[in-house]
């Protein structure tokens, strides 16, 4: 049942289609910011306003719905999020990545990577990968326009050369196609490699800057790094305490004052899944 | 065992229900309703009206009351309303020369036809706490009236453009752009940065107001005029062709005269800074016509140095619902981007570790 008085997921046909438009202008000129005409949505400015607005022009009414937030599905503005699109929607939700057609999510790729035919919509706080070295847009829109990317360079330089490492460990910034550099989002850096050559489309809204970008499937996507420093994603290492898992993010949980902390996924469905196969296996 | 933390669906909707019992208060006092929010507070009724872009003082007050008084909070909820009503088209400028004066003030005559109208302001105010006031009960006593004086009121701005001191503004048919509709691009124009400075928030505007007048940007304002009464909105129907009054609304003008040396192209004369807020709201339109002026530093060839000058500085960060969502939401988790710093920290630390025991034992031989 939707809520009565607003239009199929909240926004009036004409903003879908003019949010729509944006997507598709993304889609054409993969990496590039599609400056869109974000509105005011009942969910506030860095809650995940742009993907919100992605997600509501892009869903329809037999699509199943995934969101997640730092990889689960039970986090307060996940939930708060899903009961939205099913209150204004209607659409069935779904914490599986695997049932899902859409996935919208803030800070994480779920672990089992998304496949043909399902979109992945990222929460976007900050579209513009280049805004701690230039903070004028109207200057970083040149730098994109004419490539010129050598101050990002040399800040991974410096990183290296003070402290032997890129000190980068979130939203490490991307070549998309060999053209436009990118934020990823905030996902931890772990993540960057799922976003290269990915089956699924990858859409990314930003609702308080004003900016849709997108990497189409199967588009090369390659983190920054230099040929004898390569890109070194990061994990906590150890195996996750619930399911085992030596692959997937962790989550550090602390569990005293006394230096006890275990660690879990970050990704609930993944490793509830691989709890569920054991359990089969065992019995 | 960990158990991870489950029931966001119930917490989230228990959270609501505490909510709403504080908003409520003690059940023994008396609720608060919408036709008091608006009769007896209402320049907090303004400002959520100038901040939440939208002219409707009963949805303010209920606005303001399921905020529990956080006017930030409020203009977001009026925002959040605005954006969903249909647009029927653009009215007709509003011609605050045909104001009914309510309050009018020029700093820069002594007299001047229309005359200096004090009327409802704090300025004399001796700010002593009125404990009279604690007392309920009493109605204030009616101020004595005079019949109102219907002839137009000349704009001090217009008395000096005529004597060719102030630089007219240019006359303009297009339909103004919307920052609600298209992205701020720049360089902006200035009926939209206009825009987004009647939408800003007061206090930010105050700040940087105040940053010009201590040297950041100095733009040397006077108050040319303050007027605050209530104007004709006049829309054209398609179907009519011609403009009808659809109603009236009260708004604050402020329009400040400003010192300019002249250019190459421009003899030295009077710039204006202009605001406007819905309401009474002085100090909104007197930060927002003093940043208006600063803004136009680069159109008048003046160095462009300070804050207050700085379009894109200014515009990207004067809209307090855009301000308060970026900044709180450092309260949504961060977890998983905290893992990935805290695991590079640990190898930073590592790789650093080899070269520090070593000089504690080079310091140690």
């Amino acid at each position: 049942m939707t809520e009565r008085g607003y239009n199929f997921a909240y926004l009036d046909e004409a903003t879908k289609r003019m949010i729509r438009r944006a997507i598709l202008k993304a889609v054409a000129i993969p990496g590039h910011q599609i400056p869109f005409g974000a509105r005011e949505m009942p969910l506030p400015y860095g809650w995940g306003t742009g993907g919100i607005q992605v997600t509501a022009s892009i869903l329809g009414p037999r699509d199943v719905l995934k969101v997640i937030d730092q990889g689960a599905d039970d986090t307060t503005n996940a939930v708060s999020i899903r009961r939205f699109f099913r209150r204004v929607a209607g659409v069935e939700t779904t914490e599986r990545t695997a049932e899902a057609t859409v996935i919208q999510t803030r800070h994480r790729i779920p672990e089992r990577v998304p496949v043909e035919g399902q979109i992945i919509v990222y929460q976007v706080p900050q579209p513009e990968p280049l805004y701690k070295l230039e903070p004028r847009r109207a200057e970083t829109r040149r730098m994109h326009a004419l490539a010129d990317y050598g101050l990002m360079h040399v800040r991974l330089y410096e990183d290296i050369a003070r402290l032997g490492r890129v000190a980068t460990a979130y939203d490490y910034p991307v070549m998309v196609d060999g053209r436009y550099l990118m934020a990823p989002s905030p996902i931890p850096a772990f993540d960057n490699p799922k976003m290269d050559r990915m089956p699924a489309l990858q859409l990314f809204g930003a609702g308080r800057e004003k900016r849709i970008y997108a990497v189409p499937p199967y588009t090369p996507v390659r983190s920054l790094d230099f040929e004898d420093h390569p890109f070194r994603p990061i994990r906590a290492p150890h195996a996750c305490a619930l399911c085992g898992s030596s692959e997937s993010y962790l989550d550090e949980v602390v569990t005293d004052d006394k230096g006890g902390r275990m660690f879990v996924c970050s990704d609930t469905d993944y490793c509830a899944s691989r709890r569920d196969v054991a359990q089969e296996a065992a019995e | 065992m960990y158990v991870a933390v489950k029931g966001g669906e119930s917490a989230i909707a228990n959270a609501h229900a505490w909510l709403a019992e504080l908003r409520r208060g003690d059940a023994g006092v008396p609720e608060l309703s919408l036709a008091q929010i608006e009769e007896q507070l209402g320049l907090a009724v303004d400002r959520v009206m100038a901040e939440g872009s939208c002219c409707d003082r009963g949805l303010a007050a209920l606005a303001i009351k399921q905020a529990r008084g956080d006017l930030i909070e409020a203009a977001f909820l009026l925002r959040a309303y605005r954006t969903t009503l249909p647009r029927f088209g653009a009215t007709a400028p509003l011609d605050t020369g045909r104001m009914r004066i309510r309050r009018r003030v020029s700093a820069t005559y002594k007299d001047l036809p229309g005359g200096q109208v004090l009327g409802p302001t704090f300025d004399y105010t001796h700010r002593l706490l009125d404990f009279a006031l604690a007392a309920e009960g009493g109605a204030a006593d009616a101020p004595p009236q005079l019949p109102a004086d219907a002839a137009p009121v000349p704009r001090v701005t217009e008395l000096l453009a005529r004597e060719g001191l102030m630089q007219r503004e240019a006359a303009c048919e297009d339909e103004p752009g919307d920052l609600t509709r298209e992205p701020l691009a720049f360089p902006a124009s200035r009926p939209v940065r206009l825009q987004n400075l009647a939408r800003g928030d007061e206090g930010f505007l105050l700040g940087l107001a105040y940053s010009t007048q201590r040297g950041y940007g100095n733009t040397h304002p006077f108050v040319g005029e303050i007027r605050h009464g209530v104007v004709a909105v006049e829309f054209t129907p398609p179907e009519l062709g011609f403009p009808i009054e659809i109603g009236e609304i009260a708004v604050t003008e402020c329009q400040m005269v400003n010192q300019f040396k002249g250019s190459r192209t421009e003899p030295p004369q009077f710039t204006r800074g202009y605001g406007l807020a819905f309401g009474h709201g002085e100090r909104k339109a007197m930060a927002m016509a003093m940043v208006d002026r600063a803004l136009r530093a680069k159109e008048l060839g003046e160095d462009t140095t300070a804050p207050a000058q700085d379009e894109e500085f200014v515009l990207y960060h004067s809209d307090n619902v855009e301000a308060t969502g970026f900044v709180e939401h450092l309260k949504l988790p961060h977890y998983v981007d905290f893992q990935s710093e805290l695991e590079n920290v640990r190898a930073m630390r590592r790789d650093a570790a080899p070269a520090d025991e070593d000089e504690e034992r080079a310091a140690a031989e």
